[in-house]
């Protein structure tokens, strides 16, 4: 019988990645500061122990050495799961992930495959400006090739985990710092959870339902589900009632889950860490719209990152960062504006 | 040199492979541990001013990195990272340049950045984000820059510094007015691609830039020997056709010397120079980091010996420059320096939420406007759910 525990995100996310190296050979790690150190973000603590330094390698410090070598391992017949330390980072490796990875399987005629796991930090909200606290959802969701998934509790981490390294094809994890429950970065409550020993997975594509209202809609994702929870609340004290959606994963998307809220509620806000123009917030609106532009009884809304990198002054960050608050204040300008 | 194709290379009838060890690079130190010129090392070309400004810098970074280590400790700023170990080759390879040469650091440099004459309240400014840092709080702690200074603000990618260092002493060297560029980095930014296309393109089209690599024996947790498997970073630089140069990075007046005469030979000849300063990390990686998982502290105290302070102030006081009153002075001074200007910076206002949407771009177009409103709305409408920046949000 399997147990249930509260396990942080990170040690989820272990527990899915040694579950699966147990059972297949083919699965591997590496990436940097992975072996003794276990990870920068805790997300290989303890593998190298258990399946020493030939499963999990730490590499020298070269990012498009080692995604690219994942690529082609991958296309070998392993199952790779490479760490991108922050997802800040990807610009000294991107074609080995936009040019390969997402595109070797389309461009062999469907005769190779690239069943990689590029897992990544992403998030801000702890003063280490532009260059540490990007999101990227966009940026990876954007690209035709790989699934984008990223979840916002232990419970989803591992089932995600377990899927993507099943899955054959690349699949980017992008896990935020802030839900790790790390020593140094408080989690809100809510990212740790109880989390089944037994393996199991989570199916992309499946956005939850993590509260629900019937006043308006709330779509989120990674560190902003927690702060839709927490307006959820809020607005609950105010007489109004939100239903919370988790997306889970970006590529695939879940729009019908999103649709379905929507025609109960007929009032949207989107909520999202990463920069708000070209984004996830736009791109679930414009699905809604095109779908049917007779859902939304007032003008949608979307609470994002600022277009600017991010500073790293404290009162500055909390100012450009996307918060329960400012949540709430758009969901208040969807009751407010009705659109007669 | 031989082009791959010539026809005039010496042919040879057994398929011998060349290894590493055909090119033993020597190290190039001029005083031993004990502070004591080697035999055959003449120091006399190093002045005494030099010397002393050297070591000055070095006490004042060693003294402002332990302040900070400890401030970070008691939550005061997010984040610090320590040159301790390394100030001989940030130090000495700084005093060996000209002070308008452009400097592009990697991020361990600060001990350059005081030699250029940064103060103690510009550090502050920076480390807490005040509303007089040079970077309007913008860059994370340590990313320091200064235009006046000729320093470019440090980038966190690693080794994105070395192609832009080429790219700089190639405009430097059009403008045609005798200065080059150095840049910094480790030896674990050295595995990144962008070093390798870095070096190859400022050999082939002559850079005046020196490539300084601090080897430290440590990228985070990942030592030399996970790093590479051939001889250090020097002898990849004779490969692309760079002269390079190993110098006992410990060694105040090595690297001095090393680096000026790799800048004569890169203004006077326009070409690309190689520096590995062997030395080692005494402190942590950062303050994120804890290293008593990936290293002994026996190691770490084998390295305690070497500690290039110690030695540059035994070669001091051996030539009758210093003693232990100014020593004792110079440090009881820039400790007292050092923590008043951390209190008047945590006294100062942060920057103005306006700051936040400029210089993104010129002029900040409508979407940043827009965005730049509804976040002063946002705080008006709920003044106690955001922090304070010094009544100045209007
Ligand atoms: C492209 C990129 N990958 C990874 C990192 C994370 N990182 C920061 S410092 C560091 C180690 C660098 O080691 P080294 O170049 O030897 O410099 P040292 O810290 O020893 O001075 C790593 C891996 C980064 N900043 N940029
Ligand atoms: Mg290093």
């Amino acid at each position: 019988m399997s147990r249930n525990r509260v396990l942080t995100g990170s040690r989820a996310m272990v527990e899915a990645i040694a579950q699966e190296m147990r059972v297949d050979p083919t699965v591997f790690v590496m990436g940097e500061d992975v072996g003794p150190y276990g990870g920068i973000f805790s997300s290989t603590t303890g593998l190298l122990d258990e399946f020493g330094e030939e499963r999990v390698r730490d590499t020298p410090i070269s990012e498009t050495a080692f995604i690219g070598a994942g690529v082609g391992a991958a296309m070998a017949g392993m199952r790779p799961i490479v760490e991108l330390m922050f997802v800040d980072f990807f610009g000294v490796c991107m074609d080995a992930i936009y040019n390969l990875a997402a595109k070797n399987t389309y461009f062999s005629g469907g005769n190779s495959k690239v069943p990689m796991v590029l897992m990544t930090a992403t998030g801000g909200g702890y003063s280490d400006a532009g260059q540490h606290s990007q999101t990227l959802h966009a940026t990876f969701a954007h690209l035709p090739g790989m699934k984008v998934v990223a979840p916002s509790n232990a419970y989803d981490a591992k089932g995600l985990m377990t899927s993507a390294i099943r899955d054959d094809a690349p699949v980017l994890y992008m896990f935020h710092k802030g839900l790790q429950g790390l020593a140094w970065m408080a989690a809100p409550e809510g990212a740790s959870t109880e989390v089944p020993e037994d393996p199991y997975a989570i199916p992309f594509g499946e956005a939850r339902v993590v509260r629900e209202g019937g006043d308006v809609t709330i779509v989120a994702i990674s560190m902003t589900v927690h702060h839709a929870l927490a307006a959820a609340e809020a607005l609950a004290k105010d007489g109004v009632d939100a239903e919370v959606i988790d997306l889970r994963s970006l590529v695939p998307l879940d729009r019908e889950a999103v649709l379905a809220s929507v025609r109960k509620t007929g009032r949207l806000v989107v909520a999202d860490e990463d920069y708000r123009s070209f984004g996830l917030t736009a791109e679930i609106i414009a699905s809604v719209a095109e779908t049917d532009p007779g859902l939304l009884k007032s003008a949608p809304r979307r609470v994002a990152c600022p277009d600017i990198p991010i500073p790293y002054s404290r009162p500055m960050e909390r100012f450009a960062l996307p918060d329960a608050e400012k949540i709430r204040a758009a969901v208040q300008q969807t009751l407010n504006r009705a659109v007669a | 040199m031989y082009a791959p194709s010539s026809v005039d290379a010496p042919r040879i009838h057994t398929p011998d492979f060349i290894t590493e060890s055909a090119l033993t690079i020597p190290i190039y130190g001029m005083l031993g541990e004990d502070g004591r010129p080697y035999e055959g090392a003449d120091p006399s070309g190093v002045a005494k001013e030099i010397v002393l400004a050297m070591h000055d810098a070095a006490v004042f970074t060693r003294l402002l990195d332990e302040r900070m280590v400890a401030a970070q400790r008691q939550g005061r700023l997010s984040f610090y990272l320590t040159a301790t170990g390394e100030e001989a080759a940030t130090v000495g390879s700084a005093a060996g340049l000209e002070p308008d040469d452009m400097i592009l650091p990697q991020y361990r440099e600060q001990g350059a950045l005081r030699y250029r004459g940064f103060t103690a309240a510009q550090f502050m400014d920076q480390l807490f984000a005040t509303e007089d840092d040079l970077g309007k709080g913008r860059q994370m702690p340590v990313h320091y820059g200064s235009r006046a200074l000729s320093y470019m603000t440090v980038s966190s990618p690693l080794a994105t510094q070395i192609p832009q260092a080429a790219g700089y002493a190639y405009g430097q060297k059009l403008a045609g007015e005798g200065r080059c560029s150095i840049c910094y980095f480790g030896e674990g930014a050295a595995s990144e691609g962008d070093f390798h296309a870095a070096l190859n393109m400022a050999a082939v089209i002559r850079c005046p830039v020196i490539f300084f690599c601090r080897n430290n024996g440590y990228a985070i947790s990942t030592p030399v020997s996970e790093q590479y498997a051939g001889d250090g970073v020097a002898a990849r630089g004779v490969g692309y056709g760079v002269r390079s140069i190993r110098v006992d990075g410990n060694d105040f007046l090595a690297v001095y010397l090393a680096t000026q005469e790799a800048r004569r030979q890169a203004v006077s000849e326009g070409v690309p120079v190689l520096i590995e300063a062997m030395t080692y990390r005494l402190g942590a990686h950062s303050t994120s980091d804890d290293p008593s998982g990936y290293r002994s502290r026996k190691e770490e105290e084998a390295w305690q010996r070497f500690d290039p302070i110690a030695r540059i102030r035994a070669f001091m006081e051996a030539q009758g420059w210093w003693d232990a009153e100014r020593d004792e002075a110079l440090r009881q001074g820039y400790r007292d320096e050092i923590l008043a200007a951390m209190k008047t910076a945590e006294a100062k206002p942060a920057p103005s939420l306006a700051r936040l949407i400029e210089d993104v771009y010129a002029a900040p177009p409508w979407n940043l406007t827009e965005q730049y409103e509804a976040l002063r709305e946002q705080v008006r409408a709920n003044p106690d759910a955001y922090p304070k920046t010094a009544g100045r949000i209007e």
